[in-house]
């Protein structure tokens, strides 16, 4: 594949996206005092068959725009598409019949597998909520196939979760993911709990399974050499924002925002020459509260190009001429 | 030059329910002074057992080491009195722990902790070692040290606690620091920024630095010598430059194609190592990674094979030589 | 890695304790294992009754009077002429039979009101809450007497007063524990497949939740039992000809010089009943803490 976007039209379209958790303070009265801006407006498109990854720091609202893509946290204000339909709007039992086509794994794979269930059970129950098999038959044999596909063996679906290996668990769950055959998953930092060796095999395994089931992924996760190495297009947030938006190829080569650019620097590279020469930008101060978040620029306190309007102008996503590319930065558009 | 620490054929066991496990099965390794020592390994493989061992942290039950010297200035710290390890903990040797969560008391004030030690080991008076606990709070970059000295530990962030961790380990001026995944629980923003200080601190004190990581970037970023873990044992050992230039052991080999590099094509898929971690209670016989190695031969599932020096003190445990394949 | 758990051994979870281990961490316990001997024993009393009593408990022997024990009536008899050693094993299967009853239904009304408040919080949390609090700041006794006035005494009515009294306490644990199960990844697993708020609740939120309750089952049949005794002997209780051991620890104690037996026999097994579902209740509660269950061995 080229490094062009695919382009087989919008799957998933997300509007001016907002999840506000109330903050309450008070011992018998309850009294709200603000909110936490988990995700704080944020435009974005995912295009049929390819991956977005979204990438930043804990607390910058990567697993919340996930979930509320899904509707597993209700948005506070915006829009979220699904294949056209408007779905931020719908009650639950209306959402129900769309949850046959967009799924999720989880970041945890000890803590995402019910403990009292079988393997078989766990992947074979989006089967049964949905009414998908019309025999006992049918369903075990469903779930002996999923079971194949993610790598496992068809015998196991007897087992209970804690007899599984890290590596193994996450399987299982990649095969609920899948059970309902879905066009879109979320996946929630998938590898981040695995050891370094499983990684791969976890990885290799989310592609072949794009490529087989014309999957759409939405890949949430922290570390940019994952991220890159997984997805078609790439989008930065911080606190709550999408600083940034490009290919892989363009974020990598060519990353605007200074945050991107303190990221990527920050990632070092498995080997001692390569890193010996690369330049190394360390942002100084740590990721602020959501809950009080900087004026202007969320980013400026800890911005190496930052200047004194930084901190009173809110800098909008703007798109680069001629360029799938979209940056954030005040300062950069200005100089460019 | 003789090394600053000595571990000659260190075993750690622990007696659990399900079954003894060899958690360390006879390491060896030499740090000299000043230098930097990167100790990787996935869950499991006995780095941060084998680093406890060298302090005795070992909890008994159920763990113990149960053979093994570890030289640390001429003297056998697996032979001295409680009363010399306790010196030699915090004073000599300091060590950072992966939770800064945890690793700090919530009930005492931030300059309480630090100080506390100074007196200790040191034998300041209590305003002195308040002075310098105030300047050791500076020297990792804590802003306003001062007024921070009297906040609790609840203020402060994941980052600013290992920054605490670390100045608390810098008071006593240790020969050696042993940092047990110190950024693993942190951001990535901040895990530059923490190992970036702890690099800079070691060169200006000449202290030696032991970093546990299974993060072959931080190793590549930081370690002059690398020792790759697995199963209890290592299996390679060497310079960074050599481990990462020109790996020998399949292990280490498969570590290192299996992750995704910034700086490596796209479109190259990954080659994971097949398999699944080894159970310490169950080793196979022979060499530990052979149920998922590549370039096994017979041999390898009869005889654990020993580490052999290859070239200028790169090593490799591996019955093949794996670049004739 | 913490120093408390080991590289590669991950602490066990409670919700994976078998049934199998927590037996063998039960038998571990020395005092509960007295207390499990004493309840099959005291459960065998009452199932095998008619089997074991020598005589039936109304049977009248009105030519031996409050006797102490002799041949033929091994416990002595009451003051109406019945066999005591009968009118105390019959009395067995009335204190079990309440106690297993009232702790049936409190179990289950609690539990399903414990899930329903915990699973959906906010306002129903709230009014569920506040009804249990309620119950549960009268003590058990003089809740029975209050239930025992306004509905009129007899058994009926005092175990319908131990299933109020008693359910409001499962509820509140199984409250406590839906909420901590609430959050975990698999029960959002399970929403983000489509599952119902039914499906969840039952099929997820309460086969994990469920440990503690089988500890306070155990600590509640004791306290039915002892309830049961309790309103016996105050009169509002079981009413004659019933063999209760509440009833004959009363009347008893009027004889209490002449056949110190007749208010003695009771009252202990009414202790052993009470203490055992204790003990048991105890050893089950350290059973399942992972904590306390003493895992690894010291290597020589």
């Amino acid at each position: 594949m080229s490094e062009e976007i695919k382009n087989n039209g919008v799957l998933v379209e997300v509007k001016d996206l907002k999840v506000h958790f109330p903050i309450f303070r008070g011992l018998i009265r309850k009294k709200k005092v603000g909110d936490v801006k988990a995700v704080d407006g944020v435009d974005f498109q995912i295009l049929t068959g390819e991956t977005l990854g979204l990438v930043g720091e804990s607390g910058c609202g990567k697993t919340t725009t996930g979930r509320a893509i899904l509707q597993l946290d209700r948005p506070t204000g915006g829009q979220v598409f699904f294949e056209d339909t408007e779905i931020s709007s719908l009650e639950e039992g209306e959402l129900r019949p769309l949850r046959r086509r967009m799924s999720m794994i989880f970041q945890d794979p000890f803590g995402s597998l019910d403990p009292r269930m079988t393997a078989g059970d766990i992947i074979g129950e989006p089967l049964v909520i949905h009414n998908i098999c019309s025999s006992k038959a049918e369903y075990r044999d469903q779930v002996e196939e999923l079971l194949l596909i993610v790598g496992l063996d068809p015998i196991m679906a007897d087992r209970y979760p804690h007899e599984f290996s890290g590596g193994q668990r996450q399987r299982i769950g990649v095969a609920r993911a899948l059970s309902v055959r879905p066009s879109f998953i979320v996946c929630d930092e998938p590898i981040s709990a695995l050891d370094v060796s499983i990684q791969a095999q976890i990885i290799n395994l989310l592609e072949d399974l794009q490529e087989e089931f014309n999957l759409t992924y939405l890949f949430i996760a922290h570390d940019l050499s994952v991220v890159r190495h997984i997805s078609d297009r790439i989008a930065v947030m911080y606190l709550g924002d999408i600083v940034e938006i490009a290919t892989r190829r363009d974020l990598y080569r060519n990353p605007l925002h200074p945050y991107t650019r303190a990221l990527l620097s920050a990632i070092p590279i498995p080997d001692p020459v390569v890193e010996a020469e690369r330049e190394h930008i360390i942002i100084q101060g740590e990721v602020p509260s959501p809950f009080n978040p900087p004026s202007g620029c969320k980013f400026h306190p800890r911005c190496i190009n930052a200047r004194p309007s930084c901190s009173q102008e809110i800098p909008r996503l703007q798109k680069i001429e001629g360029q799938e590319h979209w940056v954030s930065c005040e300062d950069y558009l200005r100089a460019g | 030059m003789k090394p600053l620490l000595e571990v000659k054929n260190l075993h750690t066991h622990f007696l659990t329910d399900d079954g003894l496990v060899k958690a360390v099965g006879g390491i060896s390794y030499d740090l000299h002074e000043g230098e930097t020592l990167g100790l990787v390994g996935e869950s499991g493989c006995g780095k941060s057992v084998s680093a406890l061992s060298i302090l005795r942290l070992i909890p008994n039950p159920p763990g113990k080491v149960v053979e093994g010297e570890v030289f640390f200035e001429g003297r056998d710290l697996m032979k001295v009195s409680e009363d010399e390890i306790r010196e030699v903990r915090g004073n000599k040797i300091a060590m950072i722990f992966q939770e800064p969560m945890t690793s700090l008391n919530p009930v005492l004030t931030i300059g309480y902790q630090i100080a506390e030690p100074l007196t200790l080991h040191k034998g300041l008076s209590k305003e002195e070692s308040w002075k310098e606990a105030g300047e050791l709070l500076t020297k990792v970059q804590i802003p306003e040290a001062a007024a921070r000295l009297r906040a609790y530990p609840h203020l402060f962030s994941g980052g600013m606690r290992q920054r605490v961790m670390i100045a608390m380990g810098l008071g006593c001026n240790p020969k050696l620091i042993i940092a047990d995944e110190p950024t693993t629980a942190l951001d990535v923003t901040i895990q530059a920024q923490l190992l970036e200080l702890m690099k800079g601190l070691t060169r200006d004190f000449g202290t030696a630095l032991i970093i546990i990581t299974h993060n072959l970037g931080v190793v590549a970023r930081y370690a002059d010598r690398v020792n790759v873990m697995y199963a209890g044992r290592i299996v390679e050992k060497g310079s960074a430059k050599e481990i990462y230039g020109d790996p020998r052991h399949p292990y280490t080999i498969g570590l290192m194609a299996s992750v995704p590099r910034l700086d490596m094509d796209v479109k190259k898929k990954l080659i994971p190592i097949e398999g699944q971690p080894p159970d310490l209670l169950h080793i196979p016989a022979g060499c530990a990674f052979r149920p998922r190695c590549n370039y096994a031969v017979e041999k390898c599932q009869e005889v654990i094979p020993e580490l052999t020096t290859l070239a200028d003190k790169h090593e490799v445990a591996c019955w093949v030589d794996v670049r004739r394949n | 890695m913490t120093t408390a758990t080991m590289e590669g051994t991950e602490p066990r979870r409670l919700s994976q304790v078998g049934f199998k281990a927590i037996v063998r961490a039960l038998l571990k316990h020395k005092l509960s294992r007295v207390g499990l001997v004493i309840i099959v024993l005291l459960f065998s009393m009452a199932i095998f009754a008619p089997v074991l009593a020598p005589y039936h408990p109304n049977e009248q022997d009105l030519y031996s009077v409050l006797q102490g024990p002799t041949k033929k009536h091994w416990l002595g008899t009451d003051n109406v002429g019945r066999d005591l050693l009968s009118r105390v094993i019959y009395g067995a299967r009335l204190s079990m039979s309440v106690g297993v009853v009232a702790t049936a239904f409190s179990a289950t009304i609690g539990v399903i009101v414990g899930l329903i408040a915990g699973y959906k919080g906010g306002w129903i949390d709230q009014i569920i809450m506040r009804i249990t609090d309620t119950f549960m700041v009268i003590p058990g006794l003089v809740f029975v007497l209050v239930m025992a006035s306004a509905l009129g005494p007899g058994i009926k009515n005092v175990v319908i007063a131990i299933i109020l009294f008693t359910w409001p306490g499962f509820a509140r644990i199984i409250r406590g524990q839906v909420l901590s199960v609430r959050e975990l990844p698999y029960v959002e697993a399970a929403r983000a497949s489509g599952s119902s708020g039914l499906r969840i609740m039952f099929k997820h939120l309460l086969p994990n939740s469920l440990a503690p309750v089988i500890v306070a089952s155990a600590l509640s049949l004791g306290a039915a039992v002892g309830i049961e005794a309790g309103a016996a002997f105050l009169g509002v209780g079981v009413q004659p000809p019933t063999a209760s051991w509440g009833k004959a620890l009363r009347t008893g104690y009027s004889y209490l010089e002449r056949v110190p037996l007749f208010s003695i026999a009771p009252g202990l097994l009414i202790t052993a009943a009470v203490l055992s579902f204790t003990l048991v209740g105890d050893g089950l509660r350290d059973a399942l803490d992972p904590r306390l269950r003493g895992e690894g061995k010291k290597i020589k």
